[in-house]
């Protein structure tokens, strides 16, 4: 752990060293002195049969399906600012109702280097990570009401933790940017550490316009952690579990390659545009994994090889309304070696195959869907969509239904790409 | 050791670009590229972010815009929240000291002169008001000679090498553009006191200086598009107190104007709003010229 804190320290050389000039004419756009507020209302109606199932994949994060009929989804509230003239700061966290209960998430909460100069930038606290596309683009701002799979079954829904990332941008016409990232590598797909910073990203993103109509972005990314425990279930905030699904001793890593493209008439979206969107994601892991219910306890060494992808296409006809389609596939490659059925060397005998079936590393179907969704914005602060689903994630096929709003109050921030 | 192969490859590419003669110059719109083409001259790379044919509000922070702006030497951006969807976005992420906002490489050229249109009350009921002020300044001459002037001043400071050069630009283009004023202002006595609908409030400035009064726009709100119950008002309204035309940018859609044309017979007309919205506004004075004889034209009919 000693690079951070020689970053840490160039940093703050760095930025003490540069005496500013206060500009003699020209002021802060968008807030005065206070921070800039926004909000965010997000709620949905859902319709679906099958509980969420990912064989192959455990549960972490916030996979899962929003509850039947009426929910709300993350209602984020976010509060940024300048902190003085080197410094941001930016605060989102997520309301969310589940189980009858009230659930506070922090999302992100991290300050930022401004103009560091040479085209570098440090952010720490707690973020996206920078693995793939859609992972650091927060879910209001999403083309479809639920993650692809492969963001479901490998991240958790997103990779959010805590730590300290360094971008550069190259002084070149062409976009390029590297950034790595030092984190806790308690989240999942990582697990509880005990120095608790055993996460470790690197990225590398690659873009630019082909012409005044079309602009691209390409980029490739790894995430690693190791861990001594790593818990899995369904996402249930605050639901008492009597299922314990562990992984022990295990190291996990992540590789993805991302693509965007997107086209707009002379680069003007008001009217029509086309957007689309390609991830690829390779998982590796391995544990020892732990499987314990009612007096019956199972483990095995684990070591599984799971792969997937998503592509997707939106496209606005017509000012306000637009209509995408989306595909995802994954494919599990897991193996147990070693299988004991009766570690506590109860009666009670649990099979391999139940084991396998119970602990969700069981790699015999290969999740699928397609999805469509139609989108109506009565202004820019303002989504009504409709999106169906045919689900083929487990080996019963599913339709799942979802009527969803967005709302955006108060100051609202740009988006990235 | 592939990364750091890498790594030293990288580090030669900055090197070698530190060693740039020309002042790398960011506009938002081609409206100030214009503008810093000609207070630089020989000493300016200008890139414009946008181009006529695209709304300034709603650009994304694109790759290559953050790409460009991690190499700028200054930034001049009409301002006044006109770009608050993504200028801030390329500012945070170009790692760029030079240009952030207490920078002297930044400059909102709208904070620079008397806003119109400061809101009382705000409200998004209203629509996509700047709570700053109409930030669409540069229609008029008069503003952008005060404009010109600071920037040129702001020049010297950033790179103080070449501040004679800067300074005899600067003088340069000021004595062209009071020169064209003066003869603008007794081409276009004829518009004095004519009523315009606008599809935007893109023309308050414009309209400020010639003496034109927007009676409408076509736009119910600001930001929200023409609605056919907003445009069926319109057309009653125009019934009772016509106007004399229906103005509209060369980057909006031209339904809403050609609509109103149809059901009312009042010449609807695009401007080219900024530097190449149309053939012949290749800089800021044709861009004038091409505007003012639209309008004339158009009131002959």
């Amino acid at each position: 752990m000693r690079k951070p804190l020689i970053l840490a320290t160039t940093i703050i050389g760095l930025t003490f060293q540069q005496n500013y000039v206060l500009a003699d004419v020209g002021k802060i756009s968008g807030n005065e002195f206070n921070p800039a507020i926004s909000l965010i209302l997000d709620g949905r109606y859902s319709s679906y049969d099958n509980d969420y199932d990912l064989p192959g994949f455990q549960a972490g994060g916030e996979a899962g399906l929003p509850d039947k009929g009426f929910s709300l989804g993350h209602n984020e509230l976010t509060v940024s600012a300048n902190i003085d003239d080197k410094l941001f700061g930016y605060f989102n966290a997520a309301m969310a109702m589940e189980g009858g209960e009230t659930i506070f998430e922090l999302e992100e909460v991290f300050f930022e280097t401004l103009g560091l100069g040479e085209g570098a930038t440090i952010k720490a606290g707690r973020f996206y990570s920078g693995l793939g596309y859609l992972n650091s683009i927060h879910d209001h701002a999403h083309d479809f009401t639920d993650v692809p799979l492969v963001y479901a079954g490998m991240v958790g829904s997103h990779l959010i933790d805590t730590g300290i990332q360094a971008r550069w941008l190259a002084p070149t016409d062409i976009f390029l940017e590297l950034g790595v990232e030092a984190l806790s590598g308690a989240s999942f797909p990582g697990g509880e550490n005990k120095d608790n910073n055993k996460g470790q990203t690197i990225f590398a993103k690659l873009g630019g316009d082909i012409n005044v109509s079309s602009s691209w972005l390409a980029g490739i990314s790894r995430y690693s952690s190791k861990f001594d425990v790593r818990e899995a279930g369904v996402h249930a905030h605050g639901g008492v579990s009597t299922v314990d699904n562990e992984l022990l001793d295990g190291e996990v890593d992540i590789t993805a390659v991302d693509f965007v493209y997107k086209w707009a008439p002379n680069g003007n979206t008001s009217k029509r545009y086309l957007k689309l969107q390609f991830e690829y994601f390779m998982r590796n892991e391995k544990g020892e994994a732990e499987f314990a219910e009612a007096g019956e306890q199972a483990a095995a060494d684990y070591d599984g090889e799971q792969k997937g992808y998503y592509i997707q296409a939106v496209y606005q006809w017509q000012p306000r309304w637009r209509v995408g389609v989306r595909y995802d596939q994954l494919e599990a490659n897991n193996k147990i070696a070693s299988y004991d059925g009766d570690v506590d060397g109860n009666t009670t005998v649990l099979g391999q195959d139940e084991f396998l079936e119970e602990s969700d590393l069981e790699s015999d179907h290969d999740p699928k869907r397609i999805s469509y969704m139609i989108d109506y914005s009565p202004s820019e602060f303002s989504l009504f969509r409709l999106q169906i689903n045919n689900d083929d994630s487990n080996p019963t096929s599913d339709k799942q239904v979802y009527l969803q709003y967005i709302m955006s109050l108060g100051s609202h921030g740009a988006h990235k790409f | 050791m592939k990364m750091v192969k890498i790594s030293i490859f990288l580090l030669l590419l900055i090197t070698s670009n530190t060693i740039h003669a020309k002042l790398n110059v960011f506009a938002c719109e081609p409206e100030w590229a214009a503008l810093m083409k000609e207070l630089t001259g020989a000493h300016g790379k200008v890139f414009s972010a946008t181009t006529a044919f695209q709304d300034p509000h709603r650009i994304e922070a694109r790759p290559s815009l953050i790409a460009k702006m991690r190499r700028a030497d200054i930034v001049v951006c009409s301002g006044s929240e006109l770009e608050v969807g993504w200028l801030p976005l390329l500012l945070r992420s170009s790692g760029n000291r030079k240009v952030q906002i207490n920078q002297p490489g930044y400059i909102e050229a709208s904070q620079l002169v008397e806003r119109l249109g400061i809101p009382q009350t705000i409200d998004r009921s209203m629509g996509d008001v700047h709570a700053a002020g109409n930030p669409h300044v540069h229609l008029d001459p008069r503003r952008m000679l005060k404009i010109a002037e600071i920037i040129g001043q702001r020049l010297k400071k950033i790179d103080p090498d070449n501040a004679t050069h800067y300074q005899s630009q600067t003088r340069d283009f000021l004595a062209r553009l009071q020169e064209k004023i003066k003869h603008w202002q007794s081409l276009a006595t004829p518009l004095k006191d004519t009523k315009a609908v606008v599809h935007h409030k893109d023309w308050k400035y414009l309209f400020d200086w010639l003496g034109i009064k927007e009676v409408a726009t076509l736009e119910p709100k600001p930001g929200v598009p023409p609605s056919p119950g907003h445009l069926a008002t319109l057309k009653r309204q125009m019934k009772t107190d016509p106007a004399d035309f229906i103005l509209r940018a060369a980057y909006q859609d031209d339904n809403a104007s050609k609509w109103l044309e149809k059901q009312t017979g009042i010449k609807a007309i695009e401007l080219p709003f900024t530097v190449g919205g149309s053939d012949k506004a290749t800089d800021l004075f044709t861009l004038m010229d091409d505007t003012i004889n639209r309008l004339l034209a158009a009131l002959k009919k």
